[in-house]
């Protein structure tokens, strides 16, 4: 047995005691104006919430609401770069926008370090993390990958319908971020829960997400002590044995580190590959000249990136303040829209259409400044061979019902249900 | 013409290497970094300007001369 003593009493809060931080009252149903009671969980926005960005960007740029206890919403390629990349007066200790703040005192490190980091903490969390997940470290990956999209295709002969976000997209990332951190394959469908849970059960009673949420931590304590009792060569064995400042990490940080991993490395993959799928199932032009023309791809991904950019995320306004034109309070929450700036027509020409051969693309789908994603090149990698099997495999496909295609709610956003005629 | 990363502003996103990888390599962490003197040979004047005009966070110049 390996002996480790960060990992033999729990970190978190003991039993029945609640983390310190603020609660609001839970508010949901209708929306009534967009501009001064926005919600991302509301069904209208997670089934296409562009028409509602694009109103906004023109009559009111940054729109507010009284749900989640004050948030505001820029939708200007400008205001959201500058949010951004204003680390002194948004914080990121909290990049889910819920109706839980957690206290100050969780800054600068946050829950799950890097990406609830702020400055100077925030580099070099990071700096730990940047390593395996750069272009090269990700290659590794391919072949595998490669391989497992054909298994998944294999897996559809004789039908004819197929849901391409269920049984395809879903898969793709969580059997890579699972090879990866050292996690047995078979254990993706409570990855799934635990996604659900954390990115779209925002607006369930508190004491019932802390349960949810106590899960996966459970899940992820578990991971730890059959690590430390048979080290390997993955991320997990990685993070527990790292140092920063001449220490091992916190238990909190590893395990923390860990969630960020699993949680934010599937359902923006999944999404990613989802929506692109179901572009190009309703696109017969786009969908045939990729087939004709393999080497548009690269290019292409870009733009399915910036149209259907999947990810959103949020800060905590640090202090009160004037911002461009708004007063906004300490606390206040900023859901920090890429989707939103990525079709910005004062950025983008042409902002609302689908040109797959866009060659200037400066989109922030992985966002921008000190918190750009660290899972971008492993994304970008599983996109690619996720579209280049699947368009090599089933080079025609059609959407088999417009009508039952569902999307995620929340932050991150991308076909749940997809079923594709092939 | 050659081209230049401002270290300050990369943030890792790997466009350049993508777009432009006679010009752009990467270092341990992802950073983008400049291929030897970063001189654009005849023939890479095209993936000199779309890594420039690609850079999500513009950190990349492309300056006239030597």
């Amino acid at each position: 047995m390996a002996l480790d003593d960060r990992f033999s009493q729990d970190f978190r809060e003991p039993d029945g005691e609640r983390p310190l931080g603020t609660r609001n009252e839970i508010i949901t149903g209708l929306v009534s104006d967009w501009a001064t009671d926005f919600s991302h969980l509301e069904p209208e926005w997670s089934a296409d919430p562009y028409p509602i960005q694009d109103d906004l960007r023109q009559r009111c740029p940054i729109a507010h609401t009284d749900r989640f206890g004050g948030a505001w919403l820029p939708t200007r390629y400008e205001d959201v770069a500058a949010i951004a990349y204003d680390t002194g007066r948004f914080s990121s200790r909290s990049i889910i926008l819920s109706n839980f703040r957690p206290p100050r005192e969780v800054a600068p490190i946050g829950g799950s370090p890097p990406i609830s980091s702020d400055p100077p903490f925030h580099h070099d969390a990071r700096k730990l993390l940047l390593p395996p997940f750069t272009k090269n470290a990700v290659a590794r990956q391919e072949p595998a990958t490669r391989a497992f999209c054909h298994s998944l295709i294999d897996a559809f002969e004789g039908r004819e319908v197929v849901d391409a976000a269920r049984d395809y997209a879903q898969h793709i990332p969580m059997r890579v971020i699972a090879d990866m951190l050292g996690f047995p394959a078979e254990d993706g469908p409570q990855f799934r829960e635990f996604v659900e849970n954390l990115l779209e059960g925002i607006n369930l009673p508190p004491d019932e997400r802390i349960e949810r949420v106590s899960r996966l931590f459970d899940y992820l304590l578990a991971q730890v002590n059959e690590h430390l009792d048979d080290p390997r060569e993955d991320l997990t064995t990685y993070l527990i044995n790292a140092e920063l400042y001449g220490h091992k990490l916190d238990s909190s940080h590893v395990v923390g580190t860990m969630a960020l991993l699993l949680i934010a490395g599937i359902d923006t993959s999944w999404s990613a590959i989802g929506a692109s799928l179901w572009h190009l199932a309703r696109t017969p032009a786009d969908r045939e000249r990729l087939v004709a023309e393999p080497g548009l791809l690269p290019t292409a991904m870009e733009e399915l990136l910036r149209a259907y950019a999947p990810v959103t995320m949020a800060r905590l306004v640090k202090e009160d303040m004037q911002w461009h034109g708004v007063d906004m309070k300490a606390d206040d929450w900023i859901l920090l829209s890429f989707p939103a700036a990525n079709r910005d027509p004062a950025q983008f020409d042409r902002a609302g259409e689908v040109v797959i051969d866009r060659e200037i693309n400066r989109h922030a789908a992985f966002g921008l400044g000190i918190h750009r994603c660290v899972g971008s090149h492993l994304a970008r990698m599983e996109l690619r061979v996720a579209l280049e099997v699947w368009l090599e495999r089933i080079p025609e496909f059609t959407l088999a019902d417009p009508s039952a295609v569902t999307w995620a709610a929340g932050q991150i956003r991308g076909p749940r249900t997809l079923p594709l005629r092939i | 013409m050659k081209v230049q990363i401002d270290s300050g502003r990369c943030q890792g996103h790997g466009r350049c290497y993508d777009i432009a990888p006679g010009l752009f390599g990467d270092d341990d962490e992802g950073y983008g970094r400049v291929l030897g003197d970063g001189l654009v040979a005849p023939g890479q004047d095209h993936e000199a300007h779309l890594a420039v005009a690609n850079c999500p966070e513009r950190a990349i110049t492309l300056t006239e001369g030597a």
